[in-house]
């Protein structure tokens, strides 16, 4: 691949990547889930866990339909204290760019409870494989990798 | 400790009512909050470490907490487990820094002391001096003196617990045959599969976490996945049955036709949310796996809490960090029998608990709200009298604190409270 390409690509992926975040940030949860393929993996997931190569994730979404489900169950059914959210990416990479590419890229996640000002909730990185559908490029696997050895206090939103 | 807080401490009173009440200050007391690790996680009760599992192979080792300290759990080369304070006897640094590791022994980074796998000090560099004529150690100083702090350490079923007082009791004892027939429900005769971590910093205090996890009845009412798919409802069969030693266990008989009844009971659940679906049914739909048709969960005091929610084994190592705040470490695990299916059956169940599980989320965001209400006012009271004022014995239903109150009959005895 040229370098062109790479960096077209990368800008691409970051349109992709901040659209993706704002949907989340704005609450508006269709639309995040719009950025998946339907056999979508979407899982976030402890370093501790990563490292030592295994499988179980904090959220473990195996397919669109899950995905949705999580969306549907933070509207419907669960029961959380009120907060604002804001994601920032940075380091987009791209590993590969074949039928499949192969991305990566940081990602910090600050939260603001309704009382107090905003935390650092989260820090860590996206390794994704992405396709091109229509094109349209759709995300086929996330992994959202968090450094944090814990969560502060729970994890509402997806990442 | 300033004077106020002292005359505050010598004051500690319980309420008349007893259990069925608890004061608020048992949530701030720091002072009190030292005095719990010491009885119970310094004294002679046995706390959770890790799983065999964890360390598969000799020579290795993994970091833990009892109560506040640092401990190890050790594999050594014949493959026997020991647990050790992550403490150098030396000076105080800790000796393994890494999570966990495979290594020829325990070396202290500071001045490079080491100690075998059990903790044993089996080397100082320099010891007889240098350059010479330097004196080095003293010639009297005795290594075998000068180990690690070692732990009491007992292996149950894959499960590693550890003590700091060599006097404590057996651990089958300690724990009481109906919890070990429970733990070895889903234990026993089985080689268990790690499946990951989840951990969450949750600001309370640890009892308000013990309180939460023995409390079948805020299950029916604030987590609306319980609820409207029928896995975890008051009108189900439920044995809530206190035990001796501040453990207790909780079963619930799974009736799948739940889901679709209504009665006057559902009309109490506010939260049943009629009409919720799940495009995936799988996160609700549990395989019967040990053929009883129950969902368990016990505690061992004071660390650990073991479910088995359907396809879902998860321990939860409670690790209080302070007075106000609690790490709940959660460790999955499989079998290394199972399938594909059923690997993926106990991921996709996984959403229902930990830090963004689906009723446990719910758990973490309800404490920490409960946590900085009743910090701003120790003089106040919990009410814990569903089930019956001085009733602590079991129950078979979900609506009962007889667990509650169970719990705070044994700790105030344990601490002359």
């Amino acid at each position: 691949m040229t370098k062109q390409t790479i960096s077209s690509l990368r800008t691409e992926l970051r349109d992709l990547y901040d659209d993706y975040c704002a949907a989340l940030d704005e609450g508006r949860l269709d639309d995040w889930s719009g950025y998946f393929t339907d056999d979508a993996l979407y899982t976030v997931m402890s370093r501790e866990s990563f490292v030592n190569g295994l499988s179980h994730a904090t959220m473990y979404c195996e397919g669109l339909a899950m995905i949705r489900d999580r969306t549907n169950a933070i509207r419907e059914t669960s029961v959380f204290e009120p907060r604002t959210i804001r994601h920032f990416v940075s380091g987009v990479r791209v590993l590969k760019d074949d039928d499949l590419i192969e991305a990566r890229a940081n990602f910090l996640l600050s939260e603001a409870l309704y009382n107090s000002e905003p935390q650092i909730l989260m820090v860590g990185e996206y390794l994704d494989v992405l396709r091109r559908e229509d094109g349209v490029l759709k995300i086929k696997k996330r992994q959202a990798v968090y450094d944090n050895f814990r969560i502060r206090t729970a994890l509402v939103m997806p990442v | 400790m300033s004077e106020a807080q002292e005359s505050m401490t010598t004051e500690r009173k319980w309420p008349e009512l007893g259990p069925c009440r608890v004061p608020a200050w048992v949530y701030t007391d720091p002072e009190l909050f030292e005095r719990e690790l010491e009885k119970f996680h310094y004294g002679k009760c046995w706390n959770y470490v890790g799983l065999e599992c964890e360390l598969p192979k000799p020579n290795m080792y993994r970091r833990n907490f009892v109560g506040g300290r640092p401990v190890l759990m050790t594999r050594d080369a014949e493959g026997e487990i020991h647990v050790v304070e992550n403490r150098c006897a030396h000076r105080g640094s800790p000796v393994c820094w890494a999570q966990q590791g495979e290594v020829k022994d325990l070396t202290c980074p500071y001045h490079q002391w080491t100690f075998d796998m059990a903790g044993n000090l089996q080397g100082i560099p320099f010891m007889r001096g240098a350059p010479r004529p330097n004196p080095g150690m003293p010639k009297d100083f005795d290594k075998t003196k000068h180990g690690l702090t070692k732990l009491k350490t007992h292996v149950h079923e894959g499960t590693v617990w550890a003590s700091y007082d060599h006097d404590a009791p057996d651990f089958n004892d300690y724990v009481g045959p109906d919890i070990i027939r429970f733990l070895d429900r889903i234990l026993a005769g089985r080689e268990l599969r790690l499946l990951g971590y989840s951990r969450q910093l949750i600001p309370c205090n640890w009892k308000l976490y013990f309180e939460n996890s023995r409390d079948p009845y805020h299950a029916t009412l604030l987590h609306s996945f319980f609820t409207t798919f029928g896995i975890y409802r008051a009108d189900a069969r439920f044995n809530v049955t206190p035990q001796p030693g501040g453990h207790e266990y909780i079963q619930s008989f799974l009736d799948p036709s739940l889901r679709e009844t209504r009665s006057d009971v559902t009309a109490e659940m506010k939260t049943l949310k009629e009409g919720f679906t799940l495009e995936d049914m799988s996160v609700v739909t549990p395989y019967d796996e040990f053929e009883d048709g129950i969902i368990s969960s016990l505690q061992v005091f004071p660390s650990l809490f073991v479910q088995q929610h359907g396809n879902v084994l998860a321990l939860r190592h409670i690790l209080p960090k302070g007075p106000q705040s609690t790490e709940l470490a959660w460790t999955y695990f499989g079998y290394a029998t199972d399938d594909d299916e059923m690997k993926t059956r106990r991921l996709k169940q996984g959403n229902l608990v930990g830090p963004a599980g689906y009723v446990s989320m719910e758990d973490g965001e309800v404490l920490a709200q409960v946590q900085a209400v009743v910090s701003q006012n120790p003089a106040t009271q919990q009410i814990v009298e569903m089930g019956g004022r001085d009733n602590i014995g079991p129950a078979q239903t979900a609506i009962t604190e007889t667990l509650i109150r169970a719990f705070y009959d044994f700790y105030r005895r344990e601490m002359n409270l």
